[in-house]
């Protein structure tokens, strides 16, 4: 049903940590490799290793560089997925009834075998969190690892999604962003996480904790004296002379 | 967006279609026997080559029917039922007009006001995408309304479709103009995508080396390069030309025909544009639109 369920108490999602991530798209070849051989149809490559290699994922690290007011420029690795939005633009477009947003815990999912694969959903996500497989004709999108959150045939540990399990820095969080003392919630209200285009008012599930503000060198190097030569003798002349013309 | 196509064809086959068949319920170009055969037939031809034409769109198109369970939030299930409900309502009155060489004036204007329903739902697509500031907005409705009623006239031979056909010509132009400040009226920029404000953000490297589904479908940069000169020629072609040659040529089957093919050229470049000239609020993230 594409009609979206009243909003839920239990609002899972993820939680990234601006400040931490380096890079490194594990998170992306993990999402890849679980959601590859899982949970619907497998994500396709085409022209894997052609001239023009192009494929299906369900999360993607962007990099932007930032110059802060006064500051030097940094780099911030930016991964993006699914949202979880609550007023999910992406389910009431779906004309099928494939895309909803599960009653329970606000994740937002793809029944493939009723996708007639028209595209709209991915047309009407501001994030572009939401990807047609090339090869099933089906809307592919980050399930939240449904099918591992709630395994019970997987060790505890692992019962977290891939990307949050396989991030080597941490920079990943999952949990419960509609309860308050969640740890997850905890640190959105400690860094000020933030929400993506929110004027889309798509209201977001997953935050994101901005950079940290970078310390700042005193302006004067200790060096600094050192380098200030002044020539003497025949070269202080010849660079009085060179400065006079 | 990129301007597949299939939905150019889609949009623009459909709307000229139901146009036409709108003018005849609406008993404004009354004709019975073989008259009413060739003007309904084509109403049915253009619509039926638009509906098939959209689900070449599709990944799964064996599924098509499922498009219809959705129609309490689906813009495009709604697009499904009134096209289906606006043809089958119809069918009695073209069968009568054919057949019986009576006209329903009733029944025909119920048929009728479905056809441009179902034009309205068509456009409601592209209008209620929030994502694509150039179409969320009430001027893609009266567009896709104006194309409808100013086609249908001329495929009708109305005596004032060259009037409409001018007033069409000169809302598209509007639509261009009022379209382009839009995405930026609406504030959408990389800083609120990324929430990294407070300075300034520019894209660094994208994700991937190569292209993939969403740069392909969502950011179409090639072609607006002539989009100037592009949108002329559709106004001329769509609206000033066909008013042109109905107003100077004898009225005639000649006439509609030539005037229907420059309509439907122009109308084809117009929505070619509609989808190439829209940015989708994505492609921030890329740092491109
Ligand atoms: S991020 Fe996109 S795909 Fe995910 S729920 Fe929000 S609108 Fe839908
Ligand atoms: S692509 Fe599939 S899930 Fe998306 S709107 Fe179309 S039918 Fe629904
Ligand atoms: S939660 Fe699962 S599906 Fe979603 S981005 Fe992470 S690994 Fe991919």
């Amino acid at each position: 049903m594409t009609s979206l369920p009243p909003p839920s108490d239990k609002k899972l999602g993820l939680v990234i940590d601006l400040d931490i991530c380096v890079g490194c798209h594990a998170c992306v070849t993990a999402c890849k490799g679980w959601n590859d051989q899982g949970y619907g149809a497998p994500l396709s490559d085409q022209d894997a290793w052609g001239a023009n290699p192009s494929g299906t994922f369900l999360n993607r690290v962007h990099s932007y560089e930032i110059t802060p007011e006064g500051g030097v420029p940094q780099l911030v690795h930016f991964p993006k997925s699914c949202l979880h939005c609550e007023d999910a633009p992406c389910v009431t477009v779906c004309p099928t009834g494939a895309s909803y947003k599960r009653a329970e815990d606000g994740i937002v999912l793809v029944n493939e075998s009723a996708c007639i694969g028209c595209g709209l959903c991915a047309w009407a996500c501001p994030y572009g969190a939401r990807e047609l497989d090339q090869a099933a004709g089906v809307m592919k999108k980050c399930t939240l690892c449904v099918d591992r959150i709630y395994n019970e045939n997987l060790p505890e540990v692992d019962r977290t999604p891939a990307c949050v399990r396989t991030c080597p820095t941490g920079a990943r969080h999952f949990g419960d962003l509609g309860d308050p003392d969640s740890a997850v919630s905890k640190l959105v209200a400690e860094r000020g996480g933030m929400e993506l285009m929110p004027e889309q008012g798509t209201k977001p599930v997953n935050r994101y904790l901005p950079p940290r503000a970078k310390d700042r060198l005193e302006e004067t190097a200790p060096l600094a004296p050192l380098l200030d030569i002044q020539a003497t003798g025949f070269a202080g002349w010849l660079d009085r002379l060179l400065d006079r013309i | 967006m990129h301007p597949a196509p299939s939905v150019i064809i889609f949009s623009v086959l459909t709307g000229l279609g139901f146009g036409l068949l709108a003018m005849l319920g609406f008993g404004l170009a009354p004709a019975t026997g073989w008259a009413a055969v060739v003007t309904y037939g084509a109403g049915y031809a253009l619509a039926t080559a638009g509906l098939m034409a959209s689900t070449f769109h599709l990944g799964n198109p064996q599924r098509a029917l499922r498009a219809f369970t959705q129609w309490r939030t689906s813009w495009l299930s709604r697009e499904a039922w009134a096209s289906v409900a606006a043809m089958m309502l119809m069918a009695p009155v073209a069968a009568s007009a054919v057949f019986a060489g009576r006209l329903m004036p009733v029944l025909g204007a119920l048929a009728a006001v479905l056809c441009l329903v179902t034009v309205v739902t068509t456009s409601m697509i592209y209008t209620q995408l929030k994502t694509v500031p150039r179409w969320n907005h009430w001027t893609t409705p009266a567009l896709f309304l104006g194309h409808a009623i100013a086609g249908g006239a001329l495929l009708a031979g109305l005596g004032n479709a060259p009037v409409l056909l001018l007033l069409l010509g000169l809302f598209l132009a509007l639509t261009f103009r009022t379209g382009d400040g839009r995405f930026a009226d609406r504030g959408h920029t990389l800083a609120t995508a990324t929430g990294l404000g407070g300075g300034s953000v520019r894209s660094f490297a994208p994700p991937h080396t190569g292209s993939n589904y969403l740069m392909r479908e969502m950011i179409f940069v090639v072609g607006r390069k002539h989009a100037v000169k592009l949108r002329t020629l559709s106004i001329l072609l769509v609206s000033v030309l066909p008013a042109l040659v109905l107003l100077v040529l004898p009225a005639g089957l000649i006439a509609t025909l030539l005037a229907a093919v420059l309509h439907l050229i122009g109308a084809f470049i117009g929505r070619w544009l509609f989808f190439a000239e829209a940015e989708h609020v994505v492609g921030l993230y890329y740092g491109l639109r």
